[in-house]
């Protein structure tokens, strides 16, 4: 993730043997219990012994039957992800873009709100979602994809953090200056000129909520909506092996997801890299 | 390009009538007049805080106005959004969009102006050859040096044609070389195409080199306005004075229209100034060496190239600085005699003159 969402600013790098170090010991931290899980969906029942007999099943199965409620988890969770993703772009987006440009004294207040919510154990956010999801209910039912709203706030700190290191690096308030004398309206202005150079921000913050989604289990549970997390506890009960299985294929999607935001900002040859002038003007 | 401009005429009048703007209580522009006649280079000059770039501001519709109206060849244009006013702007910051190369940053404008893609492409190398860059057309903003950046800009600006060129000290950001090189490019290509152009800069050589006049603004409004020439024989005011040029400040008294300095009567820039103690402002070139004079002893001295300047220390303590050729080149420490030229001076009543 952090590679993704560095700015430009490139600090001396440690030295080759040290950073082997680190990314070894790190490495191996994260890899225990990976390796633990994937040995565990291989074993063999009491007489010993690994094999992928319970991988070929679940596949085979097409997940069918008694596994059909966690495909249907698992469409839940990428339901809600592509709506918190809807309101990060939609909401977040173009009140932070307006903020720099227009309210530039809102930024800090704009910041606090958008970090609080990482400061908030999600239990103590339930308890507080809990009567204002008994009025959403009312309003739009009881379904699975109003958990969109609880989840809009538990990413804003992470997307907030995304899309802002991007809008500091590049001058938006004089771009869009310019691209209005230039003749062009404001929805130009944003499309055209502002969104290209936020892409990275974006879609860094898009992805992080996505991967922040998929893995929410309390907010869901205690609201008692189905997702992913919520579904993988309820096999676990009667299938740890399958759960945990499952649980490695979201591990790797989410894994996936984190690749694709680090080669965003590592591979873009055409990065906006603006020389740091006064942004004030006289 | 400047073929595509042969058919338009020169550029636009544009008049400032009255114009008022606060930021939270602050006045940034207090009732400011302008006139820029058609293909006029004005610069407007002054410390910061001074109203300039806001008023630049309000005429690219960037800012709105509080009071007052602007009219651009006699129509009121100050309630039109910036998008709809038709200015070629160049900013201090750096402004290319950084994801499109130089050629497509040129052909922004055009595009927003529903121009043929042909069209917009031979218009935009055009521009580009115009400011010497058309090698340079697929080149991203991170790729181009600052001057570089800066005349993309400045092509950016000039390819759609617009009625007037709005500068916000655009070379401030550049190093002293290519600031000097790019102004006298700036002042080439305006005089070529006829476009009248508003200046804004806080660099009175800036300022002095390249506008037919210079406007010295002060508080929110023009202090006074005038052809360089003008404004640094004649300064109106000690503010102008001491803003525009180097200056000696010498006390003084006037009387009969005269401000008598050392002994010597000099003429004053404004004869009706009432009798009375006031500090004089004399500029280096005005005061020399003389066989005879005022006398002191030369504390320091500075090689500028095509001339020197020399610090005197007079004997009751003020110091006078005269600048003058190289081949004079007097020791530290020298005893020397100092005249003034006679030419007209600015005077400040000072209450300081008791001491």
């Amino acid at each position: 993730m952090s590679a993704g969402l560095r700015s430009g600013g490139v600090a001396h790098a440690p030295a080759r043997g040290i950073r082997i170090a680190i990314l070894g010991v790190i490495g191996l931290l994260f890899a225990v219990p990976i390796v633990a899980m994937v040995e565990f969906t291989l074993r063999k029942g009491l007489g010993g012994g690994h094999d992928f007999s319970r991988w070929i099943t679940l596949f085979q199965s097409g997940f069918t039957g008694q596994y059909r409620p966690l495909l249907v988890a698992a469409g839940n969770s990428v339901a809600l992800a592509i709506g918190t993703v809807l309101i990060v772009l939609l909401l977040l987006v173009p009140t932070m873009i307006l903020i720099q440009l227009r309210f530039p004294r809102l930024r800090r207040p704009m910041e606090v709100i958008c970090i609080l919510p990482v400061s908030i154990p999600a239990i103590v956010l339930v308890v507080g979602l809990a009567p204002v999801y008994s009025m959403v209910a009312r309003l739009f039912g009881s379904g699975v994809w109003t958990l969109t709203f609880a989840y809009g706030v538990t990413v804003l700190p992470y997307a907030y953090r995304a899309i802002q290191s991007n809008l500091d690096a590049v001058d938006a308030r004089t771009l869009s200056e310019a691209a209005r004398s230039l003749g062009a309206g404001w929805g130009t202005v944003l499309l055209r000129v502002l969104l290209p150079g936020l892409r990275r921000g974006i879609l860094a913050g898009a992805f992080i909520s996505v991967a922040v989604v998929l893995g929410e289990f309390t907010i869901a549970s205690l609201l008692n909506r189905v997702n992913l997390q919520t579904a993988l506890v309820v096999v676990s009960k009667s299938d740890p092996y399958t759960a945990v299985i499952v649980s490695l294929l979201a591990l790797a999607f989410a894994f996936l997801l984190l690749l694709t935001i680090g080669r965003l900002g590592a591979a873009r040859t055409r990065s906006p890299r603006p020389r740091s002038l006064s942004k004030g003007l006289s | 390009m400047t073929q595509a401009h042969s058919g338009a005429g020169p550029g636009a009048v544009v008049e400032f009538r009255g114009v008022v703007k606060e930021f939270a209580g602050h006045r940034a522009l207090a009732g400011f007049d302008l006139t820029l006649r058609a293909g006029e280079f004005v610069a407007l000059l002054g410390p910061s805080g001074s109203g300039k770039t806001t008023a630049l501001r309000v005429l690219a519709g960037l800012e709105s106005t509080d009071a007052g109206s602007i009219l651009l060849n006699g129509a009121d244009v100050s309630r039109l959004p910036a998008s709809r006013r038709d200015m070629g702007m160049v900013f201090q910051a750096y402004s290319l969009f950084p994801h499109l190369s130089a050629g497509e940053n040129v052909e922004f404008g055009l595009r927003m102006r529903k121009v043929s893609p042909e069209e917009r492409r031979s218009r935009a190398r055009a521009a580009l050859a115009l400011v010497e860059l058309d090698a340079h057309h697929d080149r991203y903003a991170h790729q181009l040096s600052g001057g570089q950046q800066q005349r993309v800009a400045l092509a950016r600006a000039l390819v759609t044609q617009p009625r007037v060129l709005l500068l916000d000290e655009p070379l401030s950001a550049l190093d002293a070389r290519v600031r000097v090189q790019l102004r006298e490019e700036i002042r080439r290509i305006q005089t070529d195409l006829g476009i009248t152009t508003l200046f804004v800069t806080h660099d009175q050589d800036e300022a002095l080199a390249v506008a037919d006049r210079v406007a010295v603004m002060r508080a929110g409004s023009i202090e006074q306005i005038g052809t360089p020439e003008d404004l640094y024989a004649r300064p109106v005011s000690p503010f102008v004075a001491d803003f525009v040029g180097l200056n000696n400040r010498v006390a003084g008294v006037v009387r009969h229209g005269f401000a008598q300095v050392h002994g010597t009567a000099l003429p004053l820039v404004d004869p009706s100034q009432a009798d009375g103690g006031v500090q004089v402002f004399v500029r280096p070139e005005d005061v020399e060496f003389a066989a005879a004079g005022v006398a002191g002893v030369v504390t320091s001295s500075s090689f500028l190239g095509s001339l020197r300047r020399t610090g005197v220390r007079l004997e009751d303590g003020t110091t006078l600085v005269t600048q003058h050729s190289v081949r004079l080149n007097p020791a530290l420490g020298a005893r020397v005699h100092l005249a003034f030229t006679g030419a007209p001076v600015t005077v400040e009543t000072s209450p300081r003159l008791g001491e």
